[in-house]
């Protein structure tokens, strides 16, 4: 059977990226149009297996947690038995914080880079054409993998998620993880989010920005974004200022969002910020100065005082939704 | 203990990019430089553990062309000891894993103890050059980290995930990268601008640090894009009440994302 993809599928206390599923349905598009294989990996239980088994891959393996320590060293050598194992030509995963992670570590061992964060792939005379954002959006590059193994992550809420039409046959799969390979241990996880939606996963992004003009009106962000069913993003003036904790920064030396849909609030439209936003579907700003370059790439605009229209807005999205 | 900080030399944030005429590179004409942001983090990050330890030597480490010594000169004037640059014509290009293996070099020729960097350089934003070098040294690392210290040979590190935070314990030697949050980077004061006027910065070529050549392994660039005009979207005017009545319809019916 001719090489073909590894995806490797994240499982976060029973929980399955959403992320990951799309590689996999992207995996499997790309080997349908080139004549391949997908075979895929989950460190979990049945339920989780059974479905991820569902979104594309033929072949998935399944191993148990206990298997890799719950450790990201753990999972790295895991995934380099499989690779030596399967021989691949393309090991993928979702750009989420472990996929990043994990894929350099892998990748060191066959001495190859990642081609990170990748928002396009296509199959073209029998290879891969990657497309990935370069100054966090300013410019993409266009690459093609060299040589006969190459890995991949792909940004997160960018491609499509699809059930295949029939289930990947499930086969345990027993890691030989030296424990001595095991070298950061993780003393404990925290999770901050508590039930809120990731920023990088969010359909819907609301971010604020300079013109909430104090921390003690973030919370008419979170309104919004909490009435759209979204998460709450901010500008860097906002998280300089120490208004809100940077992992809500989107931009340049923040995070890169793609929603349907992101509403700028009192956000002027910094260079640096634009390159974090501007591949959303939709863009609506509402910005007191009609001046600002914000209103150049938006879709719809209202130029006026968010502290009038926000309140308004919140009402009006909890009225629709109800 | 010695700690290396790994920097690298990009073009200011608030630049715009323009594609080369050979439509596969950046032009960087007439570009400014700066250390990329997170390195900056790395940096301060060095000289508190230092300050706080009382001894110890931050020895500033990167991999770039010949400029690279001048954005350098402002991590030895925010107070790093010694700087090392890896300068060769093939290093311009050198992909991630390369760059990763000279660093991975430089840190064992060091004998460094610890070793800093941003979570990713601005730009190519590649993301994998600290986790490549972590593998390469065989050291443990965390990654993209907010909150750091090290007592009795031990490195804890508060990483930033997806929707949380995780703590990591570490054995020295051990890779970190840095992310905003980590700390607030100090500027250089003016005694300490002078005082990098005299510091030196030793320049390595790739043979002294007897490194196989590079190759190009895991790419090759076909061609650079900008990111597609969007045409200009709808102002909707009105008093407040109207203007809201109406873009929630228009995000009902036109956008659909209602």
């Amino acid at each position: 059977m001719a090489q073909g993809f590894l995806v490797y599928v994240e499982n976060r206390n029973g929980r399955i990226r959403k992320g990951s599923l799309e590689a996999l349905a992207t995996a499997r598009r790309l080997a349908d149009a080139l004549g391949r294989t997908v075979d895929a990996v989950i460190v979990g239980d049945d339920a989780a297996a059974a479905q991820a088994a569902r979104f594309g891959a033929h072949r998935l393996f399944r191993v148990a947690p206990a298997d890799v320590f719950d450790a990201r060293d753990g999972v790295v050598e895991l995934l380099a038995g499989l690779v030596r194992q399967e021989s691949p030509a393309w090991v993928v995963a979702s750009a989420t914080a472990a996929g990043k992670d994990c894929l350099p570590a892998l990748a060191a061992r066959f001495e190859r880079s990642v081609i990170q964060d990748a928002t396009e792939v296509a199959a073209e005379g029998g290879e891969l054409l990657i497309k990935r954002p370069i100054y966090a959006g300013k410019a993409f590059e266009v690459v093609k993998p060299a040589g006969a193994l190459a890995f991949l992550t792909l940004r997160p809420n960018v491609f499509p998620a699809a059930e295949a039409p029939a289930a990947a046959t499930v086969v345990d799969h027993a890691a030989a993880v030296d424990p001595a390979r095991v070298r950061t241990r993780v003393a404990e996880v925290r999770e901050t989010a508590g039930g809120k939606v990731e920023l990088t996963e969010a359909a819907i992004v609301v971010s604020g920005g300079r013109g909430i003009k104090a921390a003690e009106h973030y919370p008419l962000i979170e309104q919004l974004a909490a009435a759209f069913g979204g998460a709450a993003g901010a500008s860097r003036a906002v998280v300089d200022a120490g208004w809100v904790a940077h992992h809500h920064q989107v931009g340049q030396t923040g995070k890169t969002v793609s929603p349907t849909l992101y509403v700028a609030v009192g956000i002027s439209g910094a260079i640096q910020h634009l390159a974090g936003m501007s591949s959303s579907k939709y863009i609506v700003a509402i910005n007191k100065d009609p001046d600002a370059p914000i209103f150049k790439v938006a879709d719809y605009g209202i130029v006026g005082d968010l502290f009038q229209v926000v309140p308004l807005l919140i009402e009006a999205v909890r009225k629709l939704k109800a | 203990m010695k700690i290396g900080v790994c920097i690298k030399k990009v073009p200011d944030t608030e630049t715009r990019i323009r594609i080369a005429p050979d439509g596969r590179q950046v032009s960087l004409e007439g570009v400014s430089f700066i250390i990329s942001p997170y390195d900056e983090f790395a940096i301060e990050a060095a000289l508190q553990l230092k300050e706080k330890a009382g001894q110890g030597e931050v020895v500033v480490i990167a991999v770039g062309d010949e400029d690279t010594g001048k954005v350098m000169r402002n991590a030895l004037a925010m107070g790093a000891d010694r700087a090392v640059l890896v300068t060769d014509p093939a290093v311009v290009e050198a992909e991630p894993y390369d760059v990763a293996r000279i660093l991975a070099a430089v840190a064992r020729k060091e004998g460094v103890e610890l070793l800093l960097f941003g979570k990713q350089g601005v730009g190519q934003d590649y993301q994998q050059v600290p986790t490549l070098t972590a593998e390469l040294l065989g050291w443990p690392a965390a990654a993209v980290v907010v909150g750091l210290d090290v007592a009795g040979g031990e490195l804890t590190a508060t990483r930033e995930i997806d929707g949380g935070e995780e703590v990591d314990r570490l054995s020295l030697p051990a890779v970190v990268s840095a992310q905003k949050g980590l700390n607030t980077p100090r500027y250089a004061s003016l005694k300490g601008i002078m005082a990098a006027k005299k510091k030196t910065i030793e320049t390595h070529a790739l043979a002294a640090l007897g490194l196989a050549p590079l190759a190009q392994r895991s790419w090759e660039v076909v061609r650079l894009e900008m990111p597609p005009a969007r045409a200009a979207g709808r102002l909707i005017d009105g008093e407040p009440e109207a203007q809201v009545k109406q873009l929630v319809e228009l995000l009902h019916t036109e956008a659909k994302v209602l």
